[in-house]
């Protein structure tokens, strides 16, 4: 276990490494800092000067892989690339162009983003593996047949659609919650409850169908049938033998899913104006901030990577055979 | 008249060209051929491929693209062109894309949508002003409306129905012709649907479509069909011009996405060792980045790249095009990963068997080996995997637009669409038509592809091939019990 999980660890941080070696040949080779001085400062009329000024204030006057003013080491570590790389392994993601520190915005925002992606998460992950278990148990019959047909209508529609549509509705027609907006603490989920809905709603008819899917194959295993045989219910037989068995590849395609949701939450956040990280990295790319997107690029990849991982450990735990290596 | 070639029109023609080569060899391998048999059969997939079609058709007619030659000026020696491109499908629907209205207009409408101040018979009033296009043959709209609309929609349907019923004698007396049968079994035959491809299925959707047409036609004579914009604008046009993004985003990046994958993954899981490490740490990297940053990052890019190099494009429609054909490409990348991992595992399955072994044994070269045993048998999974990720793609392009990482904000596109349907759902009262219409065209696309990617998984994948025939024992055997 310990050997896996050092293993796995070297792995994600070699990810990592090249994730931000990317990132940054994407953003500081194709748009010089100058570009981006000049984009900030505004328009085509600003001064040599105030360029060097601005750069410097930020630390983008370095030259970017190899420093010749320097000597022995420093050459590669007083580089804008090193530097900015290494600190943001520590963490430590340095300023937005507007001057704010990004670190703390982030922890700002990481709230609202979680108390938004958590329940639709998870409270979605239950009602599909609800509704899957359900069509399985009524196979081969026209509520199976109907059912998965709805599925299949569900997926065809954009998820902007549900969002729309749900504001409109709920927020306007039916005046039952804000249109958008968000406040702190507990009157949280006034503003959280329509996007949650329209979350696990947009999700539900891909999700619905793959459990399906799962179950389906999983009801067709030799093992099945054995418990059959021996005279058990059909429920009990879903619930605890085939449940249980399904459960692995669900769990393994949630984690494929934990992206999705961040991308999920990104729309659905500008939309329903949640401060949360989503809100903020379309903020960030209207305002043509690199240093942010590239600090939540990092963000989103350590979460992915760490997701991974834990979809590893997830494993065992739902299934004693597999042993980590 | 000056042909232009967009960046992407290119692409659409090799697509095509693709397609076509590829139901060449569809007639001449009979396991493809069953396979492909099997899946059309079902009236659910034939529908959808009759949908599809149409909305192929409309996105051909608006990739051939060219220049128009100006009116020849006196004393002018060389003929001059249109400084902008127009495709075929924008001359087909000029006459409603020139009648443009002063704001938004409701559907089938002949006034506007707002009360104005103008002056009507030299008394200033406040009222609903006449549009300029919508309903102008009409002498008083509040009274001739509707029958004018009814009987327009009657004539359509009835002129669809003529063109349906004679093409399907046409077909019945073709099937009398080759079966020999009387034309009372034929017909008997076909609507009880005993034929062997879903031939009364096909009808009907086809039925249902010319006579869509016919009314859209018809009506768009004399009315807006779908309502104008808030530029007055008709929004069938924009919805008509949108189908050809959603469906370059969709089969471009397929074409970006399937010899990546097909490459990376064989190779990957036929050689092993470092090349595969190498591999898999590439694919790990893509996917490790959230899709939508990885867009957006590299979407900024192309904007900063297109702004600093404006010499290289010619026009604006250019610039637009380079950008939707970009998005494609970007999109290609970031989606591969899935492909591709399937891909090294059923190849590093496959590099096991027995025939590859005395394929390697006999020396047969590691390309050859790839190229005639390894590849031909992945195929299944790469077109099932194709016909799946093609409306994701569509429905990508919209949540990107809207995010505005997506198309040029001048190009049709749905995302678009929805964009300034968000603002007008907002309005008092309310503008629906631009929100309905996108869906509507969407839905039918998404819908269409999404049940044809499942008659195709369903056919081609031996797993499900396996389990539904064992479902339907089992199922036989229940009911025998």
């Amino acid at each position: 276990m310990f050997r896996f999980l050092t293993r796995k660890l070297a792995y994600g941080f070699a990810i990592l490494i090249g994730i931000n070696l990317l990132t940054f040949v994407l953003f500081f080779k194709v748009n010089t800092p100058d570009d981006m001085a000049r984009m900030q400062l505004g328009g085509k009329r600003v001064t040599p000067d105030a360029i060097e000024k601005w750069k410097a204030e930020r630390g983008y006057d370095r030259p970017l892989f190899f420093n010749e003013k320097e000597q022995g080491v420093a050459q590669v570590t007083n580089t804008l690339f090193l530097d900015s790389s290494l600190r943001m392994f520590a963490f430590d993601f340095g300023r937005a162009d507007s001057g704010r520190d990004i670190a703390s915005e982030i922890v700002r925002r990481a709230g609202p983003s979680i108390a938004l992606a958590l329940p639709t998460f998870v409270v979605g992950l239950g009602i599909s593996i609800v509704l899957a278990l359900g069509l399985a148990f009524f196979r081969a019959t026209y509520l199976d047949f109907w059912g998965t047909v709805l599925c299949v209508v569900f997926m065809s529609i954009s998820s902007l659609f549900f969002i729309v549509m749900g504001q409109f509705m709920f927020s306007r027609v039916f005046q039952l919650m804000p249109v958008s907006g968000f406040a702190p603490g507990m009157d949280a989920w006034r503003f959280l409850v329509l996007p949650i809905a329209v979350g696990i709603l947009a999700r539900l008819g891909g999700e619905v169908r793959f459990n399906r899917t799962l179950f389906m194959e999983e009801i067709g295993k030799d093992y099945v049938r054995t418990a059959r045989s021996k005279g058990l219910s059909e429920a009990r037989v879903l619930l605890v033998h085939v449940l249980r068995n399904a459960l692995i590849p669900i769990l393994s395609a949630s984690v494929a899913v934990i992206p999705l949701l961040f991308m999920g939450s990104l729309i659905t956040e500008s939309f329903f104006a949640i401060p949360g990280l989503g809100s903020y990295l379309i903020e960030a790319i209207a305002g043509q901030d690199f240093a942010i997107v590239r600090a939540m690029v990092f963000i989103g990849s350590f979460l992915y990577i760490v997701g991974l991982i834990l979809t590893d450990i997830s494993y065992t735990l739902a299934d004693p055979r597999i042993r980590l290596q | 008249m000056q042909p232009v070639f967009l960046l992407t029109d290119l692409f659409v023609y090799a697509i095509l060209l693709f397609v076509l080569w590829y139901m060449w060899r569809v007639r001449s391998d009979r396991n493809l051929r069953a396979n492909w048999r099997l899946a059309m059969q079902r009236p659910v997939s034939m529908v959808s491929s009759i949908v599809l079609g149409f909305f192929l058709v409309i996105a051909l007619a608006d990739s051939v693209h060219y220049r128009e030659a100006l009116p020849a000026s006196t004393g002018q020696t060389s003929t001059q062109y249109s400084s902008e491109a127009s495709s075929l499908l924008d001359n087909l629907l000029k006459p409603l894309a020139t009648a443009r209205e002063r704001s938004y207009s409701e559907p089938l409408s002949a006034v506007a949508f707002r009360k104005e101040t103008f002056e009507r018979d030299g008394v200033s009033v406040r009222d609903y002003p006449r549009l300029r296009f919508g309903g102008k043959h009409l002498q008083d709209p509040a009274s001739e409306l509707s029958a004018d609309v009814s009987r327009k929609s009657w004539t359509a349907l009835g002129l669809g129905a003529a063109i349906v019923v004679s093409l399907m004698l046409l077909g019945l007396a073709l099937a009398m012709a080759q079966t020999g049968q009387s034309f009372s079994v034929v017909l008997t035959r076909f609507r009880n649907g005993q034929t062997l491809w879903p031939w009364r299925s096909m009808t009907i959707t086809f039925a249902v479509l010319v006579m869509s047409i016919t009314w859209v036609v018809m009506l768009s004579q004399g009315y807006h069909v779908f309502g104008t914009d808030r530029t007055g604008n008709s929004v069938l046009v924009f919805a008509l011009k949108s189908v050809r993004t959603a469906l370059v985003i969709g089969g471009l990046t397929t074409l970006v996405v399937l010899p990546l994958a097909l490459l990376l993954g064989v190779t990957a899981g036929y050689l092993r060792g470092w090349v595969d490490e190498a591999i898999q740490y590439l694919y790990t990297l893509l996917a490790s980045i959230p899709d939508v940053l990885l867009i957006a990052a590299s979407v900024l890019l192309l904007q900063v790249f297109i702004d600093k190099n404006q010499g290289v494009f010619e026009t604006s429609l250019e610039r637009a095009d380079a950008r939707l054909f970009f998005l494609c490409l970007i999109l290609g990348i970031t989606s591969f990963t899935g492909l591709c991992r399937l891909v090294r595992g059923e190849t590093l399955k496959l590099r096991e068997l027995e025939y590859i072994q005395s394929a390697r044994a006999f020396g047969v070269s590691t390309p050859r080996v790839l190229w005639r045993h390894i590849v031909p048998n992945l195929m299944h999974l790469v077109l099932i995997n194709t016909v799946m990720q093609f409306s994701s793609f569509v429905l990508a392009e919209a949540v990107l637009s809207y995010v505005g990482v997506g198309v040029d904000p001048k190009t049709a596109s749905f995302g678009v669409m929805i964009n300034t349907a968000r603002a007008e759902l907002a309005a008092t009262p309310l503008v629906w038509w631009t929100l309905a219409t996108a869906f509507g065209f969407m839905f039918l696309i998404v819908l269409s592809a999404n049940l044809l990617a499942d008659a195709v998984r369903d056919a081609f994948d031996p797993r499900t091939r396996l389990r539904s025939a064992s479902s339907v024992a089992n199922t036989t055997q229940e009911v025998a019990a």
